[in-house]
């Protein structure tokens, strides 16, 4: 579990110095939205459940920067890091947490349905590989209308046990559509390690039906982000799927309500990888070896997102639940 | 009852549906159909024949054996612009589809307050007596009419499939049709050219005034038969069709049992929990203080069908069966 910082890397020096940053601010803001939403739970103002995606932000940041604002997303139910990375604005994801009309939904999907047309998410799903289908079809829809956008789908490693994701992956080979499946390997389908679920080589089965498929350390940004731009451009000019591996952990327990983890997991374990393998650290320790930027610039934009979070929450907190006449609206279009 | 105008022809059932297909992918560009042998078999049923020749099979699409697979396909294209027509063959199948069908196409507009849309059709078939034994001959309509977001239609006449086709395919919400197997060589009257019939209007299959027959799909023409044997003993039966069981047509149903005082509800899947007893609960709330008897309901028999003609016979309503539910209601036995 040791960080593959290799400042000489070619891949990354041919990245500006403004997109680094830009990547650091997006992973900063998946992370202090969810320190926040943790804080909402604790203190009782959120209604229900989150599962926070701490930890795993380099994933939804490295792959969403390397896609087009109008490529499409599915997500997961730890889907708020999918969603900021793909632009959405977090006071308006709050109000969702929060069951308030200015959220993305109106209040009625919550922290595992945020959907944002706008930023082409088409939703987080809170049924494990249950968006496996709308990625494919949303890929097999812009290949029918000439888009030449793609869809990325987002799943954990839990979603390999479905076998939808199967049925998908083998028409998406058979009609060459243009899909990148993002297989985010946190290691715990639910309270669950991976290794008593999965049997054999994961990267396998895409690769079974022909798909090219890789791995990636998924906590290290740089490795995501330039593997996702080479997978997404191949994706788009060929016309053809690819799969994503990102190996990653999540620093929380399976939701907010998760904290004794011991029965699954050690507490050495997780220290390791917040110490060793902290997406944020790996990142800020390599552009400051990389004079990218320095401490008082690190400073600064810890500051800003600090404030825009906090402003952001207080929008969520402040703004007004739907009217009751809202209850059965939207029920059909 | 509602007749086509002018100089009808006389076409099957199947022949209506696969017009009503052709003249929504010529109008619009955006329908496609995808299922299991759906191009040049045209189904096993050769409902769909002709249709690959005529607009190709990136338009009529031949898929794998993977019913959740093609209707998460279909989910995730219907958000994305197109208008899916995905074909599963047997009404029995449809039990593979249902977290796509139940839990993604069914909730995806509310979910979202409103922002996304999937303007998809199930097509799909229902019916017992085909001496196909217990998974290939259920009548399944009342799983899908009990979740809120899908619509759900029950055609009985070739003239009423293919308006109701096109209705379906122009709506912008999920909507389940169900065909029923043995009514596919049925011939009807369809008129030539353009018409489209609304979703939530009952039609009144035949005037009575002592009883009202509601009765669905396959059960129209039984009722209808018993409807003429009930006419040589006197007794005057309306036969009532909904042909959608959402949106249900709940005054048409109301108004035909305050008129007759009495009411049967006939409908092909399986009595408990069923269709006949959402319509039997409508009429008896709305219509209480005008009945002279229960309302009484017929369904299939709350059996697995079974294989043996004699005894699958057994597990639907007849014309016999109806005859003598009616005459006891009218107390005539």
């Amino acid at each position: 579990m040791t960080s593959k910082i290799d400042p000489s890397n070619p891949h990354f020096t041919g990245v500006d110095r403004e997109q680094w940053i830009h990547i650091y601010q997006q992973m900063l803001r998946i992370r202090l939205f969810e320190d926040t939403a943790n804080e909402l739970y604790r203190s009782a103002k959120m209604p229900g459940l989150t599962h926070m995606y701490s930890g795993q932000e380099a994933v939804a940041v490295g792959v969403c920067e390397a896609l087009r604002p109008d490529d499409y997303i599915t997500s997961t139910h730890r889907g708020h890091g999918h969603c900021l990375a793909k632009g959405a604005k977090p006071n308006i994801m709050f109000a969702e947490l929060l069951g308030k009309a200015a959220g993305y939904c109106r209040g009625k999907g919550g922290s595992m349905h945020i959907a944002d047309m706008d930023s082409g998410n088409l939703g987080a799903n809170a049924i494990v590989g249950g968006s496996a289908g709308i990625a494919t079809g949303a890929a097999m829809s812009a290949k029918m209308r000439g888009s030449s956008q793609i869809a990325a789908c987002f799943f954990g490693e839990g979603a390999l046990g479905q076998g939808l994701l199967y049925e998908v992956m083998n028409m998406a080979q058979l009609w060459q559509l243009p899909v990148l499946y993002v297989c985010e390997n946190n290691l715990y389908n639910e309270y669950t390690h991976y290794s008593e679920t999965t049997a054999g080589d994961l990267l396998k089965r895409p690769q079974a039906f022909g798909i090219h498929g890789e791995e990636v350390d998924g906590q290290d940004v740089r490795f995501v982000y330039t593997t996702a731009l080479r997978l997404v451009e191949q994706v788009r000019t060929s016309q053809s799927p690819a799969f994503l591996q990102c190996n990653t952990y999540r620093f929380h327990g399976h939701h907010v309500g998760d904290i004794d983890r011991t029965y699954y997991r050690s507490k050495e374990e997780e220290a390791q990888w917040r110490t060793n393998r902290d997406p944020l650290t790996i990142l800020s320790e390599w552009m400051m070896a990389q004079e990218i930027v320095d401490q008082a610039l690190l400073a600064d934009i810890g500051h800003e997102i600090e404030g825009e979070t906090e402003a952001a929450v207080q929008f969520g907190l402040n703004a007004p639940y739907p009217d009751v006449s809202e209850v059965n609206q939207h029920v059909y279009a | 009852m509602s007749m086509p105008d002018g100089n009808a022809r006389v076409i099957t059932f199947a022949q209506a549906i696969n017009e009503a297909l052709a003249e929504e992918m010529r109008r619009d560009e955006r329908v496609f159909i995808i299922g299991e042998d759906v191009a040049e078999a045209g189904t096993p049923f050769k409902v769909l024949s002709g249709l690959v020749q005529e607009f190709g099979r990136d338009r009529v699409i031949d898929s794998p054996i993977s019913e959740p697979g093609i209707t998460g396909l279909s989910v995730g294209a219907a958000m994305t612009g197109m208008r899916p027509v995905v074909d599963i063959m047997f009404g029995d199948f449809i039990t593979l589809t249902m977290d796509q069908i139940v839990n993604q196409a069914a909730k995806i507009h509310y979910m979202s307050g409103g922002k996304l849309k999937v303007p998809m059709v199930l097509r799909t078939t229902l019916g017992a007596t085909r001496r196909s034994a217990a998974q290939h001959s259920q009548s399944l309509h009342a799983w899908l009419s009990h979740v809120p977001g899908l619509k759900v239609v029950v055609p009985s006449t070739p003239y009423d499939a293919k308006g109701l086709m096109k209705t379906a395919i122009r709506d912008d919400n999920p909507v389940a049709f169900f065909e029923d197997k043995l009514m596919f060589q049925d011939k009807g009257p369809v008129p030539e050219g353009e018409y489209t019939i609304p979703f939530g209007v009952a039609d009144i299959k035949r005037e009575g005034t002592d009883i009202t027959l509601v009765a669905t799909s396959s059960m129209v023409q039984v009722a209808l038969k018993a409807a003429e044997m009930l006419a040589e003993t006197g007794i005057s039966a309306e036969v009532v069709d909904p042909r959608t069981t959402f949106p249900l047509d709940k005054e048409r149903l109301i108004k035909s049992a305050i008129k007759t005082s009495r009411a049967i509800i006939i409908d092909e899947g399986y009595e408990r929990y069923g269709v006949t007893a959402e319509l039997a609960s409508v009429i008896a709330d709305g219509a209480f203080y005008y009945l002279d008897a229960p309302v009484k309901r017929m369904g299939a028999m709350d059996v697995p069908v079974p294989f043996s003609p004699v005894l699958e016979d057994l597990t639907v309503p007849t014309p016999e069966t109806v005859t003598h539910m009616a005459k006891m209601l009218c107390g005539k036995l």
